[in-house]
């Protein structure tokens, strides 16, 4: 494998990452103004604000790579749904807190451990990339993982609405935790992490919280996959079309 | 939502070696949600290294009726001001 070619697969690991975070971060931050109370609605903005920053980084890596005139920008505003490569649990629109709690704290919970990880790799950008958001992903986690005790162990709505998005969000789960070939060799260079070792430890976790929370762990009867092959469910279309419109109307346009 | 919460009081340390300050207050469920809650609402900007959250409902405040009988009797006593030493140029902030 030449050099160009080791980049660009690295490259390509770093947008999927990038997309990660900005769709996940976008999704967030369309409670601003929406949040159930005014320092709910602050916190969530500030976690919605730490992926978008993350996103940021990785695709700032990817322009490098790319060279030329790529910005951060060109990954974010300039591709189409199908060149998004995205888990599709990050694009499910926000449904109601409960919805975007529960994902938001098995994602937390996926995501510290898979920063730990990445500080670990050998790519000294994405090792740098993972160690500021170690930092975050720990408060959030703290977050996230408090609110699935409150709504659980809650009122009989708040117990019934959590129980219902896990339900909704569990057959999201196993792709989180699969390498296609890209990742696999990556992972084998010790560059990228290998996800699938991590359901183990976040099985375990996970059970633990839901426990305390009084919550039924769903069952394993459906799941879906293909964001990382740019196959994404309808929403990702509306939500792009949200994210980039200033830019598809006014193309380059700066402030 | 708010209806049921408890308000707190946020007072932050913004350097080591400094007083906590008292910068607002907010609504919670409970002190470590109201902890978390200040961190996000009053240090986005790096206001501060610590943090202490009081249940309002716990501070013992004068009132307005008392200022006569507190605060008057010792406007004519400036006797117990510093203000009548000298004092030496190495002695800064007094």
């Amino acid at each position: 494998m030449t050099d160009n070619n080791a980049k660009e697969i690295i490259k390509q690991y770093a947008i999927r990452l990038g997309d990660d975070a900005l769709v996940q971060g976008h999704r967030l931050s369309e409670w601003c103004r929406n949040g159930p109370f005014l320092e709910e609605d602050l916190a969530l903005t500030n976690v919605a604000l730490d992926f978008i920053g993350r996103a940021r980084m990785f695709y700032s890596y990817a322009a490098d790579i790319d060279g030329g005139d790529y910005s951060e920008d060109s990954y974010a505003y300039q591709r189409d749904c199908r060149d998004f490569t995205n888990l599709l649990i990050h694009e499910l629109p926000g449904g109601d807190f409960a919805f975007t709690m529960a994902r938001q704290y098995l994602m937390d919970e996926y995501s510290l451990m898979f920063m730990e990880r990445l500080c670990d790799s050998s790519d000294e950008t994405l090792a740098a990339v993972a160690a500021k958001s170690v930092k975050e992903s720990r408060y959030h986690l703290r977050r996230s993982r408090d609110w699935m005790l409150r709504l659980g162990d809650g009122t009989q709505e708040s117990h019934k609405r959590l129980q219902k998005a896990l339900g909704d969000l569990w057959g999201y789960m196993p792709e989180v935790f699969e390498l296609d070939d890209l990742e696999q060799g990556l992972a084998d260079q010790g560059i990228a992490v290998d996800s699938a070792a991590l359901k183990g430890g976040w099985e375990k976790a996970v059970r633990a919280t839901f426990s305390e929370a009084t919550i039924d762990v769903p069952a394993d009867d459906w799941s879906v996959r293909g964001g990382r092959q740019g196959m994404h469910t309808e929403y990702l279309g509306h939500m792009l079309s949200d994210l980039q419109f200033v830019q598809r109307a006014y193309p380059g346009q700066e402030w | 939502m708010s209806d049921h919460m408890k308000l707190y009081e946020v007072f932050l340390r913004s350097k080591r070696g400094l007083d906590h300050k008292h910068v607002g207050s907010l609504h919670a469920e409970d002190a470590q949600q109201a902890l978390e809650y200040a961190r996000d609402v009053y240090t986005r900007r790096s206001e501060g290294v610590s943090i202490w959250v009081v249940n309002s409902s716990d501070i013992v405040a004068s009132q307005e009726d008392d200022c006569e009988s507190f605060y008057d009797p010792h406007d004519d006593k400036p006797y117990r001001h510093a203000t009548h030493y000298q004092l030496p140029d190495e002695v800064n902030n007094m």
